[in-house]
């Protein structure tokens, strides 16, 4: 199997991938309605709530990070579940009988779903700028930062292809992804200042990858912690954050992609 | 003449059920097979081993020459592949997923959009082609199944229950198709559950049961093995069939087989005519009400009852009662 067929085999299944986004007016309408309600819950009901000094202005800005954060997490499910219908359809083995590369349904899949997470972010970032969030940086230090978003959601993608074709029930996937998303993106520096949280709890958001990639993208953002009292902690992972992202998405995917293609492979309609 | 399929020992275990239990088959090339058995035979299994889908616990399969086991990628190549049930992509268009698929077989871009044109026209689905599929009904979805089998060409075709869900027009258009790509080579294997399309379209029948082979042939042979004419006695009243069971036994050469849901009985006999007679005085004798009484070639549903000690539909009963046939409605 050439690079260039594999490559133009993934590109046929993402193209596919992307027709739905078309052909489904309202998954549009939703995927692009929910981070707006996020942007607008976070900053106004929890923004106005965790600011100490109450103007609430400051703190919307540290938190749009947060939440661009966990949403393209939460995106990330989309693969998993997009996966597991594809199985049950029986779509899976009609590409598993074609002589297509074996990786590129997941590979087409992931990438796919990254254009997903753009659409999602330009309208967080629409939104975020129409409720006060301000990028206090260059131009390329902010693109960075949603490059290193983007990253991180592609990594995480891989991790549920693995669980979709793992557990291939659209509805059970939905519940397996969220326990491992929910405690990823809130025992986290996402919408709560790390000092607040107890011992182990606070080593556990410390190393999670969701801080560092939300530390990062405040960082690149320019929207440092209001709250002049704050203590930078001394974590590795969140003096590097960047660093850290990086290595986190390519261990993940270096990891998850084998895994996922494995049992791809295997995946049979039941 | 080469074998395009040849499978050997295959067995595939699921838990305690044995889908497969030692099958062996073989295709001449540009020959049609034709896989029968009731449900849970192991049909289906059958077919997503030899595409490769499913490796079995234990046996051999070479298709188009190549090893499926050794190198499933070249044999993925070779064939076509329309599964039990129509695996379309309900947002794409019936254009689309068949372009797709010819952009999947590496067709290149140019040719699979000609080809995914010439198929839908050839499916009766040119005027629906650039609908999205979900909008298309059932018969609809199967046709543009198996139009995707074709998308390369392939020269050994694979089709599971592929009329399964047709209307008659369009099942006597695809057995059409499947003759007119056999006369230019291609080698085909299917399995049913209609024993008229074997009847019609195989050059050779194997009956599985149980994931084993009960019986193989063409379907003369098989006629012939499960013996000559029938006698086939039709009663008003399906009470009266076990009277006439009784009365008609000592005629026959095998056990007779009742139908309720027919109010009918069948009974292999050999004598001709005579058979006949005698059988008519014995219930006119009896005082029995006759709709309908006579002598008849055996069909392959003869064969399927005598082979498997059950009708078509797979409800079980023993070979060695009278077997009643009961037609569920
Ligand atoms: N994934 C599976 N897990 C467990 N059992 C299975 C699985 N697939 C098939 N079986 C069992 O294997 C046997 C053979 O199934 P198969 O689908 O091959 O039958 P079939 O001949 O195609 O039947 P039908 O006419 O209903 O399509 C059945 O008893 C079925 O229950
Ligand atoms: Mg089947």
């Amino acid at each position: 199997m050439s690079v260039l067929n594999m490559a133009s085999d993934a590109g046929v299944v993402a193209k596919r991938n992307l027709i739905k986004i078309k052909r489904v007016p309202d998954l549009l309408v939703f995927t692009t309605l929910s981070p707006i309600m996020f942007v607008l819950l976070f900053a106004y009901v929890f923004g106005g709530a965790i600011d100490p000094s109450g103007g609430g202005a400051g703190y919307r800005e540290f938190l749009i990070a947060g939440i661009f954060a966990q949403t393209v997490v939460f995106g990330a499910t989309n693969t998993g579940a997009g996966l597991a219908e594809d199985v049950k359809k029986g779509i899976i083995d009609r590409f598993r009988s074609l002589p297509m590369s074996s990786s590129a349904v997941l590979t087409g899949r992931t990438l796919s779903d990254v254009v997903n997470n753009v659409i999602v972010l330009v309208v967080m970032s629409v939104t975020g700028l129409l409720v006060g969030w301000r990028i206090n940086t260059s131009f390329l230090e902010a693109l960075w930062g949603f490059v290193l978003l983007l990253v991180f959601a592609y990594a995480i993608s891989w991790i549920m292809a693995w669980i979709g074709l793992l557990i291939p029930s659209p509805e059970v996937i939905n519940n397996a992804s969220f326990i491992i998303i929910f405690p990823l993106t809130f025992v986290a520096n996402t919408f709560v200042p790390l000092g607040t949280l107890p011992g182990p709890l606070r080593v556990f958001a410390e190393w999670n990858p969701v801080s560092a990639v939300t530390q990062a993208a405040r960082e690149l953002f320019g929207n440092p912690d209001p709250n002049p009292n704050a203590i930078a902690s001394q974590a590795w992972s969140l003096q590097h954050p960047q660093l850290y992202t990086l290595i986190w998405a390519v261990v993940v995917i270096a990891v998850f992609a084998p895994l996922a293609t494995a049992q791809y492979r295997r995946a049979a309609s039941r | 003449m080469a074998d395009a399929i040849r499978a050997t020992g295959l067995v595939k275990h699921y838990g305690a059920v044995k889908a497969l239990d030692g099958v062996d088959l073989t295709v001449r090339e540009g020959t049609v097979l034709g896989l029968l058995g009731p449900n849970g035979a192991g049909k289906t299994t059958a077919v997503r081993v030899l595409t490769t889908l499913l490796r079995p616990d234990a046996g051999q399969a070479e298709v188009a020459g190549v090893d499926v086991l050794a190198d499933p990628r070249a044999v993925r190549s070779r064939i076509g592949l329309s599964g039990q049930y129509a695996a379309v992509d309900e947002y794409l268009t019936g254009y689309e997923n068949l372009e797709m698929i010819g952009r999947l077989y590496h067709l290149g871009r140019k040719h699979s959009r000609v080809r995914a044109r010439e198929l839908l026209e050839q499916f009766d689905l040119a005027d629906a082609g650039d609908r999205p599929t979900r909008t298309y009904s059932g018969g609809m979805r199967r046709r543009l199944d198996l139009a995707g089998a074709l998308v390369a060409d392939p020269p050994v075709l694979l089709l599971d229950e592929p009329t399964t869900g047709l209307d008659p027009r369009s099942r006597t258009d695809l057995w059409e198709v499947i003759r007119r790509l056999v006369a230019r080579g291609t080698t085909v294997l299917l399995t049913t559950q209609y024993l008229e399309e074997a009847d019609a379209l195989a050059d050779e029948i194997v009956v599985i049961d149980h994931g084993k082979v009960i019986a193989r042939g063409t379907a003369d042979q098989l006629k012939a093995q499960v013996g000559g004419e029938r006698l086939e006695v039709t009663v008003s009243d399906p009470g009266a069939l076990t009277p006439v069971a009784e009365l008609m036994g000592p005629l026959g050469v095998g056990p007779p087989v009742l139908d309720e849901h027919r109010r009918s009985m069948t009974m292999p006999v050999s004598g001709g005519v005579d058979v006949l007679r005698d059988a008519l005085d014995r219930l006119r004798a009896g005082g029995i009400k006759v709709d309908d009484a006579g002598l008849r070639r055996p069909t392959l549903d003869d064969v399927f009852l005598t082979l498997t000690g059950r009708p078509t539909d797979g409800s079980d009963s023993d070979i060695d009662e009278p077997v009643t046939a009961e037609v569920r409605s």
